[in-house]
């Protein structure tokens, strides 16, 4: 009898799988405000601890399947992929639009440029010394751990690009997630040090962190007034990132190990 | 009505995405080059347009509004499907790699804020933040719309 209930259930999941995503994440939303409000007394925001919770059963669900989707690779939740895939994701971050006051993103202009390119060198240059400590020493491999220290796409495509093998191409990936992954946790707990409480700012976070999902999720937890102006400058970084990777960075990581 | 706004939302983010690719191609790069970005200003141009011209009604606002509310959803169901067992199995070389640049960059943040004056902030900024994050009462522009009362 349970068993019948509980396949009934499965199949309903299964079959509005975009339903039973939105009445999980609703559920979990709840839960976290809930946790924020009492047993935080209100210092943690509400939707950091969704993310987090997040990221954690993600982890649960992708050590249950050995899948690469986190909880969307149960077929019960698959509709979480649909929600959070990328489609969804772009078409809210570009609805937050609505909300950007343009003088203000107007006035920081100039600095998410100045962050854009900084976002891009910075993480390569950490990406590749890394590589180089590690004992890696030709150009291609170098460039493409370099490039997936920009973020987790930058990586793949300049690894294609330049004919990386596929174990370097798989670290590559690792790195870009899990910069990304720290970006979304690490943003909440470190904006106050960092300044990050303005849309100027924000703009320059955009900008530096570029990983539009690390960015979408770290703002999101930190203060939702300044979502758009990060995001405006994030979205441009990963299209710079593959534009430069397999271009002028390999070329001059090539032109610096021979 | 509330479909107009969500079509807007839909029309700037496909010509957005278009033009963001058709960038790539003309870079020769195998990527979208800014698309959501240029999205994003085409619905800031379109909503300046409208408001403008006094055709920016509730309705449509609520259309666009809605899909900014769902923004923080959108972004835990994005968290929930990250493949955090291949963050967390990535190795010494990984987390080096990924803290580095992450520190690095976050200094650079704390640098770049402090350059020019301070800003006192908005109510434009604040009332943003109140939609995002999915509870701000409905403000009066446009035709009221009873209808809509409380459906937020």
């Amino acid at each position: 009898m349970d068993h019948t209930i509980w396949h009934g259930i499965e199949h309903v999941f299964v079959e509005q799988s975009l339903v039973a995503a939105f009445a999980v994440i609703g559920a979990l939303i709840l839960v976290s405000n809930y946790a924020a409000k009492h047993l935080t007394n209100g210092r943690v925001h509400g939707s950091a601890i969704a993310i987090v919770l997040g990221l954690v059963l993600a982890y649960v669900g992708g050590l249950h399947t050995g899948g690469k989707k986190g909880l969307a690779d149960i077929p019960a939740l698959a509709g979480i992929g649909l929600m959070g895939g990328a489609m969804l994701r772009d078409f809210a971050i570009v609805a937050t639009a609505f909300e950007v006051d343009v003088v203000e993103a107007r006035r920081a202009g100039l600095l998410g440029v100045l962050a854009l390119a900084l976002g891009t060198i910075l993480p390569f240059i950490v990406g590749t010394l890394t590589a180089v400590a590690f004992g890696y020493h030709d150009a291609v491999s170098i460039t493409t751990i370099g490039a997936g220290a920009i973020t987790y796409i930058v990586g793949p495509v300049t690894g294609a690009a330049i004919g990386a093998d596929s174990t370097v191409m798989a670290l590559s990936i690792a790195t870009g997630v899990t910069k990304a992954v720290m970006v979304m946790v690490g943003t909440p707990l470190v904006a106050r040090l960092i300044g990050l409480d303005n849309p100027r700012s924000a703009m320059a976070y955009g900008g530096l962190m570029g990983t539009v999902s690390g960015v979408a999720g770290g703002l999101a937890a930190t203060d939702p007034k300044l979502v758009p102006y990060g995001a405006l400058t994030a979205t441009f970084h990963t299209g710079i990132g593959c534009l430069v990777g397999p271009s002028i960075l390999f070329l001059a990581v090539r032109a610096l190990v021979g | 009505m509330i479909v107009l706004g969500v079509a807007l939302l839909a029309g700037c983010t496909l010509i957005g995405v278009y033009l963001g690719d058709l960038l790539g191609v003309l870079l020769g790069v195998k990527a979208n080059v800014g698309g959501v970005g240029i999205a994003m200003i085409l619905l800031i141009a379109a909503r300046l347009w409208l408001s403008r011209r006094g055709r920016l009604t509730k309705g449509v606002q609520f259309g666009v509004e809605f899909w900014a509310g769902m923004y923080i959803p959108i972004v835990v169901a994005m968290a929930a499907q990250q493949n955090v067992v291949a963050a967390m199995s990535g190795g010494p070389i990984v987390l080096i790699a990924a803290t580095g640049s992450l520190v690095l960059c976050f200094g650079a943040v704390a640098l770049l804020s402090r350059i020019g004056r301070q800003d006192p902030g908005s109510a434009a900024v604040e009332h943003g933040g109140s939609v995002i994050e999915g509870d701000a009462e409905p403000v009066a522009v446009g035709r009221p719309a009873a209808s809509l009362a409380g459906k937020e």
